[in-house]
């Protein structure tokens, strides 16, 4: 019934068993506690208030819940006895000085409590005085032993150990003498403290002090204020532990809410960046994406897609829920600014159907604009909605318009506190945020996510082109390069822009100039194959001549061989004519040739 | 000192009415037993004869005082004559105790 968003608490309230919270989870749960034992604390069951006060309000002590009219002092006490009976089996007392007993029951079975069947159970006693003040005439000293005395009877017939005394603020002013009142008052708390019984005491918050009466001067362990204002005509509800002693606690407001399941609170600041860290990628449902991202997102990180409108934020989302589902796991689609069925036709028309999803159970969509019930209420619907589903995946689509009414402070610890409700556990997410294309994000949340994608429109030659660039992706190598991403029939493309002596190309411009160089490289391509056929043209008459001029060498170096042949026949033939005619003559050399011979 | 009686105001509503008093008291108690004899007191002198006085003790029955809506003692509740009055405290001023319980002709005004 009760529940705790975004913490780690160890407690778990729906098991019914034990009293008493571990200690040693307390104790991690306030690191900068008291040094010493650690203060008993009895769980009030709203987790989320457990979680502040590092597990539950003093035992054995009193406690002020203060707060205007309406702001839910009165439901807080109720939270704090249904749970004390039904999950730490401490039975409890609830005394209302405000409301009839049926009215008191009444109005809390709206929220689940049905207190009629707790004192059928033996677990719960309601008391119930009015008090007029007109019908009471003030007549010397008394005292408030009758409420001493059937305060014993209760607390003996169920065994309490809880006591919840709504607005004795209402006692003031009624008997004549308020210096009475306050000093039985006074005695009462004591009384209850020494009866071994951890008391709220709830009162109506004052123009100068927390309480109107000042009964926060002894009652002194432990204070909460309760706050409820309405800004810009939202409402928010929001929580403080004003005071703990003894004990470390959280100090900031925590926003609450009255849901339909009682008392929520949302602690923001109890997340405690412990969150484990993955090492596991998983796919945007871009592959090209995934290229720049290393190889994609890590689990549980968070990624901020940003950029003017139109530029196509919506259809990453919707590529991430497509291929979570794809891959078997769950997803969740939080829709700020459109309906669940115009979402699901916009991404239709660029060829993404995530309807097979959502019939199949994997997809889960919520449209909800958050001015429409405030913004805490929307927190703790979104926080249910992960109690209630767990996808792997989570999607927030123009979360932008969160900041409607509120102020930007408040938009971002919203925004962050949505973001530390997924990362705590381990969701993957993304977010769209409607920038105005610089690198900086209106709802200042860039510091929290772990990737940061930019889609900017540039206009160039009379039309928009759209540019992807990855600002930062924490842990990751990724490209620096700018994307031209295109929306297709089938999904989101991703295609290398133009980067070349006319800057950056996208778009037409891109497929022009893409145009204009497969053209020069055509004709050059031509070029180089005329010139390739006049140089093998060339080659072969060359070639030709080649093997002309040879021929004729050859026949010339035949023609010398054979000129030479005849040449030496020719001579010898001479020879041998002057030796036949020198014998004739008789010549001496031919004679003394022969004598030699 | 003398009172006019109810009957002699000539209003003709109730000339003589009877007091029925329930005082709430815990146990014995200084402030309880102040009331109880102050009350007496008042009442013989204003009331003699037409007046009771039911004396209930919390302490004995806690419960009584969710049932009767008694927070403080002692509480002195007119059960008649209507309307229903509660006067909560020991009952020592006796000017707030007569003009609690409208004993005294000082809330009449002459009519």
């Amino acid at each position: 019934m009760l529940y705790l968003y975004g913490g780690n608490l160890s407690v778990t309230p729906d098991s019914g068993e034990g009293k008493h919270m571990d200690k040693t989870v307390l104790k991690s749960l306030t690191t900068d506690g008291p040094i010493g034992p650690e203060l008993d604390k009895a769980p009030t069951g709203i987790r989320g208030l457990d979680q502040i006060t590092g597990g539950g309000l003093p035992r054995d002590r009193v406690t002020l819940v203060a707060g205007s009219a309406g702001a839910g002092k009165t439901l807080l006490g109720l939270e704090f006895l249904v749970a004390g009976a039904r999950e730490y089996g401490e039975p409890g007392v609830l005394v209302s000085f405000e409301e009839s007993e049926a009215k008191v029951t009444l109005n809390v079975r709206s929220l689940g409590f049905d207190l009629d069947e707790l004192q059928r159970d033996g677990l719960l006693a309601v008391l119930s005085f009015r008090v007029e003040p007109s019908e009471i005439v003030a007549a010397g000293e008394f005292d408030f032993e009758p409420l001493f005395a059937i305060l014993d009877d209760a607390i003996v017939r169920v065994g309490a150990k809880r006591v919840v005394l709504d607005t004795i603020e209402v006692l003031f002013g009624a008997f004549g003498d308020d210096s009475i009142v306050r000093s039985e008052l006074s005695r009462l708390a004591r009384w209850l403290e020494d009866r071994g019984v951890t008391v709220i005491v709830t009162g109506e918050r004052g123009d100068k002090s927390l309480t109107r009466s000042g009964i926060e001067e002894y009652v002194t362990d432990c204070v909460i204020v309760l706050d409820h204002r309405v800004t810009e005509e939202i409402s928010t509800r929001r929580l403080r532990v004003v005071k703990y002693r003894g004990s470390a606690h959280g100090t900031n407001e925590y926003p609450f809410l009255i849901s339909a399941r009682g008392f929520v609170v949302l602690p923001i600041t109890s997340i405690a960046l412990d969150y484990g860290a993955s090492d596991e990628r998983i796919s945007t449902g871009i592959a090209r994406l995934d290229h720049m991202l290393s190889g994609g997102l890590f689990r549980g990180s968070t990624l901020l897609v940003s950029g003017t409108a139109g530029t196509g934020k919506t259809s990453v989302g919707a590529h991430m829920v497509n291929s979570a589902c794809a891959r078997g796991e769950g997803a969740l689609l939080v829709l700020f600014e459109e309906s669940p069925d115009q979402y699901l036709r916009n991404m239709r028309s660029i060829g993404l159907d995530l309807r097979p999803w959502v019939d199949a159970g994997l997809l889960r969509i919520w449209a909800a604009r958050p001015s429409a019930f405030g913004m805490e209420t929307h927190l703790a619907a979104l926080a249910r909605l992960l109690e209630a589903e767990t996808p792997s995946v989570a999607v927030l689509d123009g979360i932008s318009s969160i900041g409607h009414g509120i102020s930007a402070t408040e938009a971002t610890s919203m925004v962050a506190r949505k973001i530390d409700l997924l990362k705590a556990r381990q969701i993957t997410t993304l977010i769209t945020v409607l920038g105005h294309g610089g690198e900086t994000s209106t709802e200042n949340v860039s510091s929290m996510v772990d990737t940061w994608l930019l889609l900017r429109n540039v206009e160039t030659d009379g039309e928009r082109n759209r540019l992807l660039f990855v600002l930062k992706s924490r842990g990751t190598a990724h490209s620096n390069q700018v994307r031209e991403f295109v929306l297709t029939s089938h999904g989101v493309e991703l295609i290398d822009v133009y980067v070349g002596a006319a800057g950056v190309l996208a778009g037409s411009a891109r497929l022009a100039q893409q145009a204009t160089e497969r053209d020069a490289e055509a004709r050059q391509a031509d070029e180089l194959a005329r010139r390739g056929r006049e140089l093998r043209r060339s080659v072969m008459e060359r070639e030709a001549h080649l093997v002309a001029v040879q021929d004729q060498l050859d026949a010339e170096r035949a023609e010398i061989d054979r000129i030479d042949l005849r040449e030496r026949h020719r001579a010898a033939d001479t020879d041998t004519d002057r030796s036949a005619m020198g014998v004739r003559r008789w010549a001496d050399a031919a004679l003394g040739n022969g004598e030699q011979r | 000192m003398s009172q006019p009686r109810p009957s002699d105001d000539g209003t003709g509503t109730n000339p003589d009415p009877f007091w029925d008093l329930c005082l709430y008291v815990t146990g014995q108690s200084p402030k309880c037993l102040r009331a109880i004899e102050n009350l007496r007191r008042a009442c013989e002198e204003h009331l003699a004869g037409r007046y009771r006085i039911e004396v209930v003790d919390l302490l004995e029955n806690p419960r009584l005082a969710a049932d009767d809506q008694i927070l403080a003692v002692p509480t002195v509740v007119r059960r008649l004559p209507a309307p229903i009055r509660k006067l909560v405290g020991d009952l020592s001023d006796t000017d707030s105790l007569l003009a609690g319980l409208q004993l005294r002709p000082s809330g009449r005004t002459a009519t």
